[in-house]
């Protein structure tokens, strides 16, 4: 049991009982990372005076007596795609190795406002793009269950991160998966908010259409609280939503009785027969727990990659022409010419990954070509939301696995691209479809952590949280701790 | 070689800044002449992670413009990125609008050579306008300012029915006009608040299909325009002529040369993979919206023009000429409150203060010339207190301290003197110091007079009224 | 459809991008392979349904005409990787 084990409100009361203070939390922190870092490589860049600063504000803060945020005192780690001011923000990619941001991200000044306590960036695969963390730049993450496997990704390093107790808790970011794929991998719980919910301003663009923020935490509690502090409407975002945001804590009754759960038998294909049985263990408590369910078919889920790849690739090669080498950056030396300056740089700067995926974006839109892939990929994708549109006419969540397979070997898929992708076959329906979803743990296999997926409907997260938090509450799934 | 073989065919595109407070998608100031990258954020910088934001009055401004050029507005449009890689571009896009424009299919007029003609208007869409680059080093360097960087554009699209480079010159006025009544812009091209590109190719008298085009840019004056396209037409004329093809290509127009040159070779083949910038949210156009900016449209140049040659009995070329600056035609109105003689105003107008402002290349805006100014100096002349000669002087006078015709004539003793007595006194002493040319009359050379009332006319500082002058010394020499 | 070198070196260039050799042959092969797979959107009949650009269906968000205060000089330029009398330096444009 470290500090991290304790639950949110525990901590807040033992702060307010001063048997506890915000440097100490911070200690923790810094000491797991010291401990363990090094064998994970969650972070790529810590903040460990500013946090420091930052604690000693917060325990000034908690002597005055004045009132408390959110998420008062607690440590946050934020994947490296989100912009924080003063605080190196790379992507993972070479080409920003060096850039130091010139403003903060919406989320990480409603961070600040909640007082919680920056830690550090952590990794991710270049730019968002894999689901392996084996593309970031600068060095992989190790799964905390398993050195020799991946973390999953893109949001690889926030989901070991929480998983080592590296940080009380972490946000990733979520393109086709990101944040559920790995919170699966390393068994935390992961939450994709619905499109619109959480403000992109400052987030990395790397679909745009598709980019969620959203929470990695050790409990559905936690993802409840992290989410209630970043979720609602940002006049900087034009695609934010102007939604009432609900109480999520609140939600968390642990009444689940009558609700219509759709279990879509595509999810159920092909997946690993350990998953499949610890799926089918899950349905079976929650109808224990007054839950119904009931198969149904999402018949467009197998087109569903190849739509994910031909519209997040396109709107990407858009996305990452701006780094150019001009206004930030790290440019090419040498280059004699403006077209030298342009090549050089960016070559040096992306990696393998991101060049395919630019490269595949850019064919989509290539005069010729529009209309057979990206118009036909968005007109898929129409096809995909009704899919689900459908569904939520008669069910109130649906529920099946969140990845095919567990944690695979680090360099085991590196030379297959297409079979990377499909990876992500049962996370990237949802992301097409824009509606919320979680992972949350539901089992081992050969000592790896399983992961159920819950979708709700749009900005209906309070019910799969509590569907959740229901499973959790009646499961001990989510208190195994990776031996480290 | 002979142009009259063959018909100019011209399409105009031009490019008009609106003048809104603040840029397209970020609230930094869109003021002209700041210094460098003083006016740029995260946004307009296109730094990692930051998002547009449509300003509304941008959009208004674009309807408002559509709608006065005689365009359909679309119900629903959108915005859409276009790709392409150029330091003045910080995202390597610009927001721009491809398949669902603001305004389509209108029109305007235009006279040349007393005909009025419908030039069509493909199409007017808003996108954001690029930074400014500066070459230095010989050549071996550029600087890039983004001052400019998100400057609301409208670009307007015509269709190819210009016929010669009178009538584009025409067109732009025109549309300079139309821009200005409306108030979106400050439409100077010297400033670069409207610029024009053109396509203009040559076929022979009679045949249907178009000739190849040349895409001509870098026109940044009127004047440019006008000499650009004929350069280009002599051009495509000559090669024609000795049957060769013209090649279709981007040439740029040198004013110094006065010749245009091929851009061959600095331009590959464009590929801008336009799709719906997924940053930014349809635009749904209700019927409400468009009536609100519809009553928001002032009197156009048209509908002035038809006033003031209908209603005051301008002659049309007078009147054409008065409402092609909305200032001028203001100034104009302005005028009429304070006078009914609206050809005595149109006079003035287009002689002494057209004449001022081009022989020194002066806008009306940098003269202090009111309205109520020359309204009252055209009263003082009907009423005999000064002469038209001395309203010259007061004229000036106005031009530059803006003061009232009264005040001028009496702060310079202006009045014109009338009184007789004071005349004759000083006709006598004119003769009297003239015997010569008082001889030379009375031997029969008329023409002596002239040479006396200019002396009169001196010696009373040119206020003496000169047809009282005139009279006198006939009297007194006839006497 | 079938990609070739060619059509991965003017894409390359589109994106202003070197590949090496290596890095075309391995593209032009993987791309093959996505695109190859893409052509499973073609068994479905789309001919009738709207393209989603936005899952969320809003429209006419705007701000209103309000000058922000722009950056400071030291936040222009932190990140310049060339900088001269106030502006960003790069190279000539001729290509």
């Amino acid at each position: 049991m470290t500090l991290f084990d304790l639950r949110l409100q525990d901590i807040h009361s033992q702060l307010r009982s001063k048997e506890l203070s915000v440097i100490d939390l911070v200690n923790e922190a810094f000491a797991k990372i010291g401990e363990r870092d090094e064998r994970i490589g969650a972070y790529l860049t810590l903040n460990e005076d500013g946090a420091r600063a930052e604690a000693a504000r917060l325990d000034d803060k908690l002597a005055r007596g004045e009132d408390l945020g959110l998420l008062f005192g607690l440590p946050i780690g934020v994947k490296d795609n989100m912009v924080t001011e003063g605080l190196l923000t790379t992507c993972a990619s070479q080409f920003l190795s060096n850039y130091d941001p010139i403003y903060d991200g919406t989320v990480i000044t409603k961070l600040k406002q909640a007082d919680s306590v920056l830690v550090g960036k952590l990794n991710m695969d270049e730019f968002a793009m894999g689901g392996s963390n084996e593309n970031s730049s600068f060095h992989p993450v190790r799964n905390p269950w398993d050195l020799n496997r991946v973390p999953g990704g893109s949001s690889g390093g926030s989901a070991a991160a929480v998983a080592a107790g590296e940080a009380y808790f972490a946000l990733g970011s979520d393109t086709g998966g990101s944040i559920r794929q790995p919170a699966s991998y390393c068994g935390v719980v992961g939450l994709k908010p619905t499109y619109g919910l959480v403000s992109r301003y400052g987030l990395v663009a790397f679909a745009s259409s598709l980019d969620q923020i959203g929470p990695i935490t050790k409990n559905v509690e936690d993802a409840a609280f992290l989410l209630q502090a970043i979720a609602g409407y940002d006049p900087k975002d034009s695609t934010s939503a102007q939604v009432e945001i609900p109480n999520y804590a609140s939600a968390l009754t642990g009444d689940i009785a009558g609700l219509r759960i759709a279990v879509p038998k595509e999810y159920l294909e092909g997946v690993d027969p350990q998953i499949k049985a610890s799926v089918m263990e899950a349905l079976r408590l929650l109808e224990s727990l007054g839950a119904v369910w009931e198969e149904v078919s999402l018949p467009h889920t197998e087109y569903a990659v190849a739509a994910y790849y031909l519209l997040a690739s396109s709107e990407a090669s858009s996305n990452l022409s701006r780094f150019d080498g001009v206004r930030y950056g790290v440019r090419a030396d040498h280059a004699g010419s403006l077209i030298d300056l342009y090549h050089e740089s960016r070559s040096q700067g992306f990696g393998p990954e991101v060049k395919r995926r630019i490269m595949l974006g850019t064919y989509a839109l290539s005069s010729g070509y529009y209309d057979a892939y990206y118009l036909k990929a968005q007109k898929v994708r129409t096809l995909i939301k009704q899919d689900f549109d459908q569904t939520f006419e008669k069910y109130d969540v649906i529920v099946g696995p969140t990845t095919p397979t567990t944690a695979f070997s680090l360099g085991s898929q590196v030379d297959d691209p297409l079979t990377m992708y499909l990876n992500d076959i049962l996370t990237i329906p949802v992301s097409l479809a824009g509606v919320p979803a979680l992972s949350i743990p539901c089992g081992f296999a050969d000592g790896l952590p399983i992961g159920l997926q819950m979708i709700g409907k749009a900005f209906d997260e309070s019910t799969i949280l509590r569907l959740a938090h229901a499973f959790e509450s009646n499961t001990d799934h989510h208190k195994r701790r990776p031996a480290l | 070689m002979s142009t009259s073989k063959y018909e100019t065919v011209i399409g105009l595109e031009v490019h008009v800044e609106l003048h809104t407070k603040s840029k397209i998608f970020c609230g930094c100031s869109t003021e002209f002449g700041a210094p460098p990258n003083s006016h740029t954020c995260p946004v307009c910088l296109g730094h990692p992670g930051v998002l547009p934001v449509l300003n509304r009055q941008a959009v208004d401004y674009a309807m408002k413009a559509a709608m006065a050029l005689n365009c359909e507005i679309a119900d629903v449009s959108k915005f859409d990125r276009k790709n392409y890689f150029y330091p003045d571009s910080p995202k390597a896009y610009q927001i721009s609008q491809f398949d669902q424009p603001i305004g389509q299919n209108g029109y305007i007029d235009i006279e040349v050579d007393g005909k009025t003609k419908r030039i069509g208007i493909t199409r007017l869409h808003l996108e954001e306008d690029a930074g400014k680059l500066t070459h230095i080093d010989g050549g071996y360097a550029s600087l890039v300012d983004f001052n400019r960087v998100g400057t609301p554009l409208v670009e307007i699209v015509s269709e190819p029915e210009i016929s010669s480079p009178e009538e584009a010159r025409a067109y732009l006025e025109k549309l300079r006009a139309i821009m200005q009544y409306c108030d979106v812009s400050d439409v100077k091209m010297e400033e670069g608040s409207m610029r024009c590109d053109a396509n203009i190719s040559l076929r022979p008298v009679g045949q249907k299909e178009l000739g190849t085009r040349a895409e001509l840019k870098n026109m940044n004056s009127f004047r440019g325009v006008l000499r650009g396209l004929e350069y280009e037409q002599y051009r495509q004329a000559e090669i024609l002529d000795e049957g060769g093809e013209v090649v279709q290509e981007t040439r740029r127009w040198d004013e110094a040369q006065g010749k245009t040159f091929s851009m061959r070779g600095k331009e590959e083949a464009h590929d801008y993979r336009y799709f719906p910038d997924p940053d930014l949210v349809t635009l749904h156009i209700d019927q409400a919206w468009k009536d609100r900016i519809r009553a928001s449209i002032p009197e156009l140049p048209d509908a002035r023009k038809a006033r003031y040659t209908e209603q005051l009995g301008l002659p049309s070329y007078d009147a054409e000429v008065i409402t092609s600056s909305k200032a001028l035609a203001d100034l104009f109105e302005s005028s009429l409150e304070f006078t009914k003689d609206a050809k005595s105003v149109s006079n003035w107008i287009m002689g002494d203060l057209l004449g001022y402002l081009n022989s020194n290349s002066l806008e009306l805006s940098d003269v202090k010339l009111t309205g109520q100014g020359l309204g009252e100096m055209i009263g003082l002349i009907e009423k005999g207190t000064i002469s038209s000669k001395i309203a010259k002087t007061v004229f000036k006078e106005m031009l530059q301290s803006g003061k009232l015709p009264q005040q001028i004539v009496e702060e310079q003793g202006l009045v014109q003197i009338s009184d007789e007595g004071a005349i004759l006194a000083i006709v006598n002493e004119v003769i009297a110091e003239n015997p010569a040319s008082v001889e030379d009359y009375k031997a029969g050379k008329e023409k002596a007079i002239g040479f006396l009332v200019g002396q009169v006319m001196k010696r009373s500082k040119g206020k003496a009224n000169p047809g009282l002058v005139n009279k006198l010394l006939v009297d007194v020499l006839k006497g | 459809m079938s990609i070739e070198t060619k059509d991965v070196e003017h894409v390359a260039k589109l994106a202003r991008l070197n590949l090496t050799d290596e890095e075309r042959d391995m593209f032009t092969e993987q791309l093959n392979a996505i695109l190859q797979y893409a052509e499973k959107l073609n068994e479905l009949d789309t001919e009738d349904v709207e393209p989603t650009t936005h899952v969320l269906r809003l429209s006419n968000v705007m701000r209103e005409d309000i000058v922000q205060e722009s950056l400071a000089q030291e936040k222009v330029f932190r990140n310049a990787p060339e900088e001269e009398d106030g502006q960003f330096k790069v190279p000539a444009v001729l290509e």
